[in-house]
């Protein structure tokens, strides 16, 4: 792996750095970030390929699934939702522990995709809060990389008082959750 | 084993049920037969119990809306007669369009979820049945779907602009 991915910025001496704890903690986390695949059509296909071994996301940290929601740190919405299934991924986004983050994978999953249809979700940023979409139909597994790899950006660089500002608050009370 | 032709068929259900049956065809796939609404649950029950018919299995059954007939909304089922391997397709058409049919439950328990399937995309409602509720779509969902005046793209979404996607 590049020295890109984990350099912190710090005081560096010989054998130690001096740093703060923000940055300490966002690099232990980006590194090791726990997907909860939510996987429902052919993006979930891409996801497959994405964690095999030609592409690999656990060169990423991340080969490690959590397929509960209490102790993933990264949902993955991968494909159609209906509105009938979005209860349940709401639902399962409500049993995520802090910090949590979320990644929309494919059209689908962020505008509703071709399904402009009564049936079809019309994205799923209307129940959930998003923090990276990525574009496509569907999309390479280097874009899902790309996207998991801006989400490490995020938490890299999170405050550590984040979740508790009046902001993200607001932003949870704007979805009705909590 | 039973190989009973189609026009046996017809003729004992005209002989069975007179003016109940209102069309035959033959031209098509299978024996399609047109029946009364009212009578529909009768036919199919002797359909499955006269040995001489033998049709015993439900392959499927489904609501059909055409919009521009004078008894727009129906409803259409097939069955099979496994040991002779033979075919045959009931329709029924009505002008009410909150109809109700008698439900096929108690002859097939199969039917159950056809039912309620039609029921959620037409709103054609099954006396008799157990659990009348909607199948595939949302419970909070409004409107019968596959009824032809509902429309098709989301009505809630209000970021699309018209001119962009030449509507």
């Amino acid at each position: 792996m590049s020295k890109e991915l984990t350099k912190l910025e710090g005081y560096e001496g010989p054998g130690f750095l001096a740093t703060s704890l923000d940055k300490a903690v966002g690099l232990a986390r980006k590194n090791s970030i726990w997907p909860l695949p939510f996987a429902t059509s052919c993006c979930g296909i891409e996801f497959m390929a994405t964690m095999a071994s030609t592409y690999d996301l656990g060169r990423f940290g991340s080969e490690r699934l959590s397929f509960s929601p209490r102790q993933a740190d990264l949902l993955m919405v991968m494909g159609t939702i209906a509105k009938k299934m979005g209860p349940v991924l709401r639902q399962v986004y409500e049993q995520m522990a802090e910090p949590r983050w979320v990644i929309a994978v494919g059209a689908c999953a962020s505008t509703g995709g071709i399904f402009d249809t009564y049936s079809v979700l019309q994205g799923i940023d209307r129940i959930i809060p998003v923090d990276v979409y990525v574009p496509g139909c569907p999309p390479r597994p280097e874009q899902i990389l790309d996207g998991v790899l801006k989400i490490q950006d995020l938490v890299a660089n999170e405050s550590l008082r984040r979740r508790d500002s009046q902001e993200y608050k607001d932003l949870l009370a704007s979805y009705g959750i909590e | 084993m039973n190989s009973i032709d189609n026009e046996t068929i017809v003729a004992r259900l005209r002989e069975q049920f007179q003016e109940a049956i209102e069309k035959d065809d033959s031209s098509g796939d299978m024996l399609t037969v047109t029946v009364t609404p009212d009578r529909l649950h009768d036919i199919l029950r002797f359909m499955k119990e006269e040995p001489s018919m033998g049709y015993h299995y439900l392959t499927t059954l489904c609501g059909v809306h055409f919009p521009d007939d004078p008894r727009p909304f129906g409803l259409m089922v097939q069955l099979h007669n496994m040991p002779a391997n033979r075919r045959v397709r009931f329709k029924t058409f009505t002008a009410d369009s909150d109809p109700v049919f008698r439900s096929l439950t108690d002859i097939w328990p199969a039917s159950n979820w056809m039912e309620r399937e039609a029921f959620d995309f037409f709103g054609f409602r099954f006396s008799g049945h157990p659990d009348m509720r909607r199948i595939l779509n949302m419970d909070s969902l409004e409107g019968w779907p596959l009824r032809k005046e509902y429309p098709l793209e989301d009505p809630f979404r209000k970021d699309k602009d018209d001119k962009m996607f030449g509507r």
